[in-house]
Parts: structure tokens; sequence; C-alpha cells
């Protein structure tokens, strides 16, 4: 099963299907004073679609690279290379300077801070009347305040509350406005950069509901930027993992979870606190994980060394790949130690997924 | 677990005054943590547990105030506690780490000066001997004792709330306090805190009063917990029994209101979105819970904890499900 097609693109689907084609975002920030000649790469060469009315989940720790990706996408950073293709034109050459209008008219973007994000001194309704005016959705009075209650009405608010001030309102209820007011311009690409992040565990639920619904009902794609695995997994229908810049690993969200084959996407997907997990914390198997993670010089598997070749994406399930050595075709599921190794519950389920391994005793006893 | 507890408190009542209303954040009460203990407190934001836990450290401000009950610290009443008494318990008998941590060391000093600040205040040990002291403590909590000449800005968010765990325990706190420590962390980082807190609660055996909304993270931690709601108590229990059979239909809408890892998925609905005020808000029904039309004959108002069974309390709702306590 563990076939590679190395050369192959994640999508190959024609470009009419994908909402957001992007090939070799490359995102250098630079180092040091006015002269110096250092920088560090924040996004390191990624590939990606969004296809049509799908939400892609982008994972990842906290300075992996993952709202340079969005931010990029947005036109609010300027990539070092690559190729952004929304609406089948590369944009990163049609239109150099900055987002246009018809762009932002298209694409639209959720920023994770509710509290920061409203401008305090107006009132809700201002902003949903400014991108309807300056869009030409809504020219008369009466058609904005039509407009923003029907806004307001789709994402689950009441017409009396465009009245309101932002901290009249709850956190979840501000991030609803957030959204409404990336609605406004009926957009085909919703950009959420930790949408959920910052809202108290009672209203999260609400708030990537709402997400779906505008996906289902409206066909409105969304890159949906996360560092919270299990609401990935509740709303994407796509994951990627994404690590120092670079995505290590992506496929269908529950496949994923499932059979997590990057030792970076194990190690986070280890870490989600489980009360019902049947193995404990175990520092030694952490410790591997993150010396595969960190310190890519040595694999702890004795796999063929990162540093020396950069892995290229492979196969292991249907529609799931993943970049790491070993998962190169020369490598058997026997003699693969990600595959027989049994410190953790995840390689049980891997092991199911590739007949040939033994299979483990160690299932989950509840 | 001994079962002597460290910290009783009893039939806590704290209100704030509004200009024209009264708020009771906390209203009634009880419970106590054993010597040793990891008692969790868990809750939707404005549940009140943050109130508790600055009830508890004598941290309460005007408008807060705290109209009843008692909190006693091994024997010792906190509340009778006043000035120069206070300064001295606070810190050394019982330690806070806050909400967002990581902000809560002051960035214009060195980590190293802010921890000897503690020695010299507290013990009285002249700034070398309070160095070697800070020195100590990092490598407990595993950083370089380098790092003590460093800034706040030039540590990690994982690494600054070592130093703010290190600096909670440099007066060996019988009691730690942690109000949400981990938010604003990402879960492999939060993890190894996690870990780390529990290695070092078994090594120095202090007791913990750990609030958080994460009840997943919650059972992994505590021995025994709460679930607390609008002020009150609804469920009180060892963790991974309460976590295994939920009695009150709250404690099992917060513990469904993050989406699961494993299984198919499936459509949750998540605690609603309504604005909550603790004097009884009217309209739909306060825990979030949907109760089929013949059990819909309740107030609203939360009942006191009833043991149901040895060491498992409830306040019962018309969905409480009693009858689980036998498995």
């Amino acid at each position: 099963m563990t076939t590679s097609t190395g050369q192959r693109r994640p999508g190959t689907a024609p470009i009419d299907d994908v909402s957001v084609r992007v090939r070799g975002l490359t995102k250098d920030f630079p180092l040091g004073g006015l002269f110096s000649r250092r920088s560090v790469r924040a996004v390191d060469n990624v590939d990606f679609d969004i296809p049509r009315g799908t939400i892609v989940a982008l994972v990842g720790e906290s300075g992996s690279g993952k709202s340079t990706v969005a931010r990029a996408l947005a036109r609010l950073e300027r990539p070092t290379a690559g190729s952004i293709v929304v609406g089948g034109r590369d944009v990163l050459k049609t239109e150099k300077s900055a987002a246009s209008r018809r762009y932002r008219g298209t694409v639209q973007m959720v920023f994770q801070d509710p509290f920061g994000s409203l401008n305090p001194a107006h009132r809700v309704e201002h902003f949903l009347e400014r991108p309807l005016r300056i869009h030409g959705k809504a020219r008369t009075r009466q058609e904005v305040r039509r407009q923003s209650a029907e806004l307001m009405r789709t994402v689950g608010l009441t017409e009396d509350m465009l009245d309101s001030y932002p901290h009249e309102l709850s956190g979840g209820q501000r991030q609803r406005v957030s959204i409404a007011r990336a609605l406004a311009v009926d957009p085909e690409i919703i950009l959420a950069d930790e949408p959920t992040s910052m809202l108290d565990v009672s209203v999260r639920i609400g708030i990537l509901n709402l997400m779906a619904r505008l996906r289902d009902e409206r066909g409105i794609s969304m890159l949906f930027i996360t560092h919270d695995l299990a609401s990935a997994r509740y709303v994407a229908d796509t994951t990627l993992v994404m690590f120092a810049g670079a995505l290590v690993e992506g496929g269908e969200s529950l496949e994923l979870m499932q059979n997590p084959s990057h030792p970076y996407t194990r190690l986070l997907l280890s870490a989600v606190p489980d009360p019902a997990r049947t193995v404990r914390y175990d520092p030694i198997h952490r410790a591997r994980l993150r010396q595969a993670v960190l310190a890519p010089t040595t694999c702890p598997w004795q796999g063929p060394d990162c540093s020396r070749s950069v892995p290229v994406r492979h196969t292991v399930g249907p529609d799931h790949w993943v970049r790491c050595h070993l998962y190169a075709p020369q490598v058997s599921a026997l003699s693969n130690p990600l595959l027989t190794d049994h410190d953790s519950e995840f390689d049980s389920e891997l092991d199911s997924a590739h007949d040939s391994a033994p299979a483990s005793t160690r299932k989950a006893a509840r | 677990m001994s079962t002597t507890p460290i910290l009783e408190v009893t039939n806590l009542r704290v209100e704030y005054h509004g200009a024209n209303r009264q708020v009771v954040a906390v209203n009634d009460v009880s419970f106590s943590i054993g010597e040793g203990e990891i008692f969790g407190l868990a809750g939707e934001s404005g549940c009140g547990k943050s109130t508790v836990a600055n009830a508890i450290m004598r941290l309460l401000k005007d408008p807060a105030e705290i109209t009843g009950g008692q909190i006693r610290f091994k024997g010792r009443d906190l509340l009778a506690l006043r000035g120069e008494e206070l300064r001295r318990f606070r810190w050394k008998e019982i330690a806070m780490i806050f909400q967002s941590a990581m902000n809560s060391l002051n960035p214009v000093m060195t980590i190293g000066s802010q921890m000897v600040d503690i020695f010299t205040t507290h013990e009285g040990l002249s700034v070398k001997q309070a160095r070697s002291r800070s020195a100590e403590l990092l490598r407990l909590v595993s950083i370089d004792p380098v790092r003590l000449d460093s800034y706040p800005h030039q540590l990690s968010g994982g690494m600054r709330q070592r130093a703010v765990i290190a600096m909670a325990l440099a007066l060996e706190p019988s009691l730690l306090i942690m109000d949400e420590p981990t938010t604003a962390l990402d879960v492999v980082v939060q993890q190894e805190i996690m870990a780390q807190i529990s290695d070092l609660q078994r090594q120095l055996g202090f007791s913990v009063l750990f609030i958080t909304h994460d009840m997943s993270l919650m059972v992994e931690l505590s021995h025994r917990m709460a679930v607390m709601h609008s002020g009150r108590l609804v469920e009180m229990a060892d963790a991974e029994l309460m976590f295994d059979s939920p009695l009150h239909p709250y404690t099992l809408s917060l513990m469904n209101a993050f989406p699961p890892l494993t299984g198919p998925r499936v459509r949750l609905t998540g605690l609603s979105d309504s604005v909550r005020a603790a004097d009884g808000s009217a309209g739909s029904c306060s825990f979030h819970v949907s109760c089929p039309p013949d059990l819909a004959n309740c107030s609203g108002n939360i009942p006191d904890l009833r043991e149901v069974a040895p060491g498992r309390f409830v306040a019962e709702h018309p969905r409480t499900s009693i009858e689980g306590t036998a498995a």
C-alpha cells in the first residue's frame, strides 16, 4: 500500500474545481538591521489547493508559518516566491502591488482576536455598512439596513444588535460580527486565522458550526488556520500539517487523524489531552518524536537522514500523503520502524492500515 | 492522598456590587482539598471559578466582597488575616499561577532579579544566596540557569510559563492555585508543562487547585474535581468517575463542548452563545440542556449538592441520572 508518487502534486484536479491553488509559496523575513543580508524562511515552498466549497485546515504549532500563509493569500504580505492562483489568474503577477478591490471581493479574512479586530468606537452596523457600500452591494440607507440585518441573521445574531457597540457583545458574538463583515462582500473564499482560539469553550462549537454551514449552504471555500487538531477534524474536509514553514503531511481529516504518519503529526496528536487514552504520557517516546522533529540530522528510526536529502511526498493512503523518508517505497512496511514500533497506540492503527505488519495487542481497553 | 483537608471552603459567597444591581458570583460553594491532592474546578467563562481562586488568595477588591462563608487553611481562618500577616501568608503558604501567566512577568526586569526578589523579601536572604536558590529553581523546571540574566521577551512562551511555575514554587507553598495555566500555549508545550507540574507535585507533595474549562486536560491531571455553573457547584466527584459517568447534564454538556479526536464525525451543538447573567437568566435553560417536556419542570435554581454515593456529590436536576452511580 505504501507506494510512492513522489512527483505527484496534491491537487491534480482541473483548475475549475479549485478555488485557490498555491504553488511554491515562499516567504523570507529579513533579520537584523537595514543593511543586513540575514533572513529567516517562514514559509518554504508550500504547495496546496483549496477545492471549491471545502474547508481546508492548516494546523501546526505557534511559529510554524501558518499565519504567514494566510497573510500571503490575503495579500497582506508579499511572498518572496511562488504563485497564488485565484479564479484562474496568478494574482501575484496580475496585481503586483497589493490586492485590488476585485480580489478583496473574492477573498476575505477573519482574524484571530475579535477584541482587537473591531473598532470599539463604532456600532456593529458600521462594520457591515463599509464593505457593503465600498463594494457596491448596497447603495441606499434602506438597502444597507436590510442587507446588514440579513447578514446578522446569517451568522446567528439578531437585527437589534446592529446598534450595539463591540464592548456590549461577548467574544463569540464579536467573532460572528467579524464573519458577517467578511460575508458582506459575498466572497468565494474566507481565510480564517485561528477564529476560535481566543474564544471560550462554550462558544467554540457555535463558530465551527457556522463555518460548516457557510460551506454547505453558500459553497464558500475556507482556509481554516488552527492549532487545535480536534477543531480541524470536526469541521475541515482536508487537513494539512505545517511544521517549520513546510507542509509535512496532508490528507482527508478523519483519515489523517486516524493514521498520522509524520513524526510531527504524531507528536501533535499525542499531546492532545484525552482521558480515554490508554497509554499515558511516555517521555521516552516523546523524546524520540521530538528528536525526529527538532533535530532531523539523525533519524531516531534509523531511516535516511532528512538533512542530506529533503523528503518528497509519499502516498500512504487514499487521499493522504506524507513527506518522510520512512514511507519511501524501498522501505517495506515490515522493516519500517515507524510502523512496527509499539510505543504508541497510533501504531496499532497504522499497523492495521498496513496489513503486512504484525497486529498490535495494544488496542484501547475501553 | 491524605484525608486531612489542607484547605476547607465552606458556604463561600462572593458578591459584586454594581451601581444598580448586585451579582452573586459565588453562591454557597463548599469544597475541600486534601494534602497532596490535585483538585480540579471546571466551568465555562463567567461561572465564578476565578473568583473562587481570588477569594482564597484574598485578592478580591471592590466591588467584589466576600459576604459569607469561611475559608480555612490548615485550620486557620484566612478571612481573618490582616495587613502584614496576610502579606507573609501569601506566596509562602499559597502561591498562584495566573491566567496568561506569561504576561505576568515584568518585561523590564531579568528573570533572575524577579526571582531574587522573592527570596530577599520573604526569607531575608542575601542577593548571592538568593541567586543560587533561583538557579536551583530554574533547574527544577528544566531551564538552564544562564537564563537568570535573560529578559522575559528572550524566552519562548513555554519557558516563560515554566519560569512562572518556578517562581510560584520558590517558597515551597503547601497549596498551588493554577488559573488556566496553559491557555495560549500550543498542545505540545501544554502537555509538557502539565507533565512537569505532575512530576513536581509528586516530588514536592504540594496540593493543587487547578482551574480550567478544558475537561479533558483536567481529568488527566486531577484526582478529584468539581464542575461549577453560575456561581454554584453542580457536581463533585473523583475525576475519572465523573468523566466515565457524569451525573449532571451540564457536566456532560461541558465534556461535549470539545470535538473528539476519535470516532465518527458527529455534529455537536456545544453550549449556547447567549449572554449569560448570574442573576437568573431568562429564556433558554442556563445549562444549555434541552429537556423533554415531561422533565422540564425545573425552576432553573441550582439546589445544594447532595451526596449520592460516598464522595460523590451532585446538585440534582430533573435529568440527573442517579442510577448511573451503580455502575
